[in-house]
């Protein structure tokens, strides 16, 4: 459907991501003493979390990168998708097993999926993204190389979307719709904020303010030949609803009105999910992803195009890496991945970047592009060489 | 005054599209067939009037030629004809034309896409019959495609292309009341809330434009020579066709209308929006005095769902269907 829909997707669940990743490296970072009582993972201090958000939104807003995003394309599958999250979380030095990987992004995906849902017009997911954006740059505010990476990408968001039709944003809407459809796994911060329920649909409201342009139901009017009103009826429109609320800005800076898309996390509002899709819709959800996808080659050229732009570094020694839980305890942790549903897993898709010819020439391309602002950690000249190793190996 | 009924289960959740359930009556066996869309997948049930039997079937959205390409459907629309009933999908890569019950596909028109994608995504979407012979769908660039289509066999042929509109089609009625007396009889509609009204014929004839206000069209009827239309604002407007003249404007909805159907023999309106509400109303409309009344009847609230199909499932307007984003279920309301 939309071909414009990619990168209102990547950079809202890019930004719910990072509002997790935030908060468990808050909640992570407590003297180092009392983190051994209590878990195995290491403490961590002010300057690494902060390493770590600034390396992942580099990574994130890699101008080789955006630039594939921005083409007009349609979007990937599920699968596919969860591979580029997959590295965008490793770019850094922080490590993620596959429960924590899994937890975070559910999480994110059941977030985005319910502002798509409640956001009051199809045009408001753009004041979504800026509520996204505005908060990525406060992360970033006190390193100004990343903060303009990530201000350039917020002009051309304005650029690309603000000229859109109301019928062009449904499409988008309707598109990321179809993307999240039948995934209802529960999130204890939506349901502790009763906003969904315990079947894992999302609560509509039949209250509250009325979108912008739009009249609180309940009047009728007949008009003449001549446009004159001749009569003016009342009806019970079942609900109870306000005046629109007045419009937020979509420009670079202001107040976006809607507070969808702002950071829910908090330490004293810690990240949990229940991992429990509703089993019927599981099942459905697996049919859809499972069906043979012709595209699938083609996506993956895409994919490895995309992935090109994505810098990742190398594991760290075990001294430098540090691991990140989503659970309360590593024992959480582990069970959480044995008690997973299976349907509920996503699979590793594997790209042959190397095996082929054509995404080769044009990883290489970009990867020699890459080398000139490279990572000063690792040499330039087996840069290259990791990158395709690392796509084999996925 | 409607009360639910025991609602038909589906084989997969409906996607957010306008009108996304179509309803046609097949008297003679005792049946009725639904259709919803879901992703790729046209979801079809056959039910039997009783309510002892159900079918199901599933077509996805095939280009015949090339097995290699399955797209995202946009509608799928029953069209009956004097002569014959057709299934018609509309899709990103073109146009299907199934026999009424899914079993032979008769006809394919390829979309013209680009090899690589542009910034306007391409699809069809807009499906009516019209006149003895014709099927009209819409296409995102604003084109209306006229098919002709013969009483039987497979010789379907592209008769016409209506190029009036600027922005994607969105929905397509024909005049339902019966009446041969109506000179309108098509209406298109499109992403500004632009509409055209049309006489059929072997060359149709543009009657007159009813310019939009900027704000998507989603779902349109015609009866007894009035536009009905739903909007993204929530709002319905009736419009004489012809001349253009606004009867009257209902604040209808709190969230954007997706789906309008008229019962022609009672003049029953039913609207449905993302705001989780259907309702029913009633039109009377008087062509000779210009006379229109539209009165609220009823309101059915479908907790925590998009409404994204609603249709009434007989002439009269005793029952209706109902259908949302997500769910897997067709809910069936009926007069008592």
């Amino acid at each position: 459907m939309s071909t414009r829909t990619l990168p209102l997707l990547f950079i809202n669940l890019g930004g719910e991501m990072l509002y997790i990743l935030d908060q468990r490296l808050r909640a992570q970072n407590i003297p180092a003493d009392k983190a051994k009582k209590v878990s195995t993972v290491p403490a961590w201090i002010e300057e690494d979390r902060k390493r770590v958000m600034n390396d992942i939104i580099t990574t994130m807003f890699n101008k080789k990168f955006l630039e594939e995003l921005f083409k007009p394309q349609e979007l990937y599958s599920k699968k596919a998708l969860r591979t580029v999250f997959d590295r965008l979380a490793h770019a850094s030095i922080m490590r993620l097993n596959q429960a924590s990987m899994d937890k975070l992004y559910d999480l994110m995906t059941m977030a985005f999926k319910y502002q798509v849902l409640l956001c009051p017009r199809p045009k408001d997911i753009l004041l979504v993204s800026f509520n996204h954006m505005d908060a990525i740059k406060d992360f970033v505010k006190d390193t100004p190389s990343i903060l303009s990476q990530v201000d350039e990408t917020y002009q051309q968001l304005i650029e690309m979307y603000t000229p859109l039709s109301n019928g062009e944003f449904q499409l988008i809407r309707q598109t990321l719709l179809i993307f999240f459809q039948d995934m209802h796994i529960r999130v204890s911060i939506f349901l502790k904020d009763k906003v969904q329920n315990s079947n894992g649909r999302f609560v509509l409201p039949t209250n509250g303010p009325v979108p912008r342009g739009t009249q609180i139901p309940g009047l009728i009017r007949i008009f003449s030949c001549s446009g004159e009103e001749l009569t003016r009826l009342q009806f019970n429109n079942g609900g109870n609803y306000s005046s629109a609320l007045r419009e937020g800005s979509f420009e670079m800076f202001g107040n976006r009105i809607t507070k969808l898309g702002t950071n829910m996390y908090s330490v004293s509002r810690p990240v949990e999910t229940h991992m429990s899709g509703t089993s019927k819709s599981s099942a459905q959800h697996t049919k859809v992803n499972s069906a043979p996808n012709p595209l699938a080659k083609e996506e993956l050229n895409l994919l490895a195009r995309l992935m090109g732009g994505l810098e990742v570094q190398k594991p760290g020694s075990t001294d430098t890496g540090f691991r990140v839980n989503l659970f309360a305890t590593d024992e959480e942790e582990e069970e959480a991945l044995i008690s997973r549903p299976n349907e509920l897993s996503y699979g590793v898709i594997s790209i042959q970047a190397t095996k082929d010819q054509q995404a080769n020439a044009e990883l290489t391309k970009i990867m020699g592009e890459f080398t000139e602002s490279g990572d000063p950690s690792s040499s330039a000249s087996s840069k290259g060489d990791d990158l395709l190793a690392m796509m084999d190996g996925l | 005054m409607f009360h639910k009924e025991k609602s038909i289960q589906l084989k997969n959740s409906a996607s957010a599209l306008y009108n996304n359930l179509s309803v046609l009556r097949i008297a003679p066996r005792r049946l009725t067939y639904f259709t919803v869309v879901h992703a790729n997948v046209v979801n079809m049930v056959s039910t039997s009037w009783d309510g002892l039997n159900y079918s199901h079937r599933q077509l996805q959205s095939k280009e015949p030629n090339v097995a290699t390409s399955t797209s995202l459907i946009m509608q799928a629309a029953f069209c009956a004809l004097p002569s014959r009933d057709l299934l018609v999908v509309s899709s990103q890569k073109g146009i299907q034309m199934y026999e009424s019950d899914g079993s032979i596909m008769v006809y394919w028109h390829a979309l013209d896409t680009p090899e690589a994608p542009t910034a306007h995504a391409v699809f069809a979407r807009g499906i009516s019959a019209v006149s003895d012979n014709y099927i009209c769908v819409g296409v995102s660039s604003g084109a209306v495609l006229v098919f002709d289509i013969p009483s039987k066999g497979s010789n379907i042929t592209l008769s016409e292309v209506l190029e009036e509109h600027k922005e994607a089609i969105t929905d397509i009625a024909s005049e339902c009341s019966g009446s041969q007396e109506c000179l309108a009889n098509l209406v298109t509609a499109d992403d500004g809330g632009n509409m055209c009204v049309w006489k059929s014929g072997e060359e149709f004839q543009l009657l007159n434009k009813i310019p939009g206000l900027d704000i998507t069209c989603s779902s349109v009827k015609l009866w007894k020579g009035t536009v009905l239309a739903g909007y993204g604002t929530g709002q319905i407007r009736l419009y004489e066709a012809v001349t253009g003249i606004l009867h009257a404007e209902v604040n209808a909805h709190a969230r954007w209308i997706y789906s309008l159907d008229i019962a022609p023999f009672s003049g029953l309106l039913l609207s449905a929006a993302e705001d989780s509400f259907v309702r029913v109303w009633h039109l009377a409309i008087t062509p000779e005095t210009n006379s229109v009344e539209i009165a609220h009847l009823h309101n059915e609230c479908v907790t925590d769902t998009q409404i994204c199909g609603a249709k009434f499932c007989d002439g009269d307007g005793y029952a209706f269907a109902v259908t949302g984003y997500d769910l897997s279920e067709i809910i069936r309301y009926v007069q008592s």
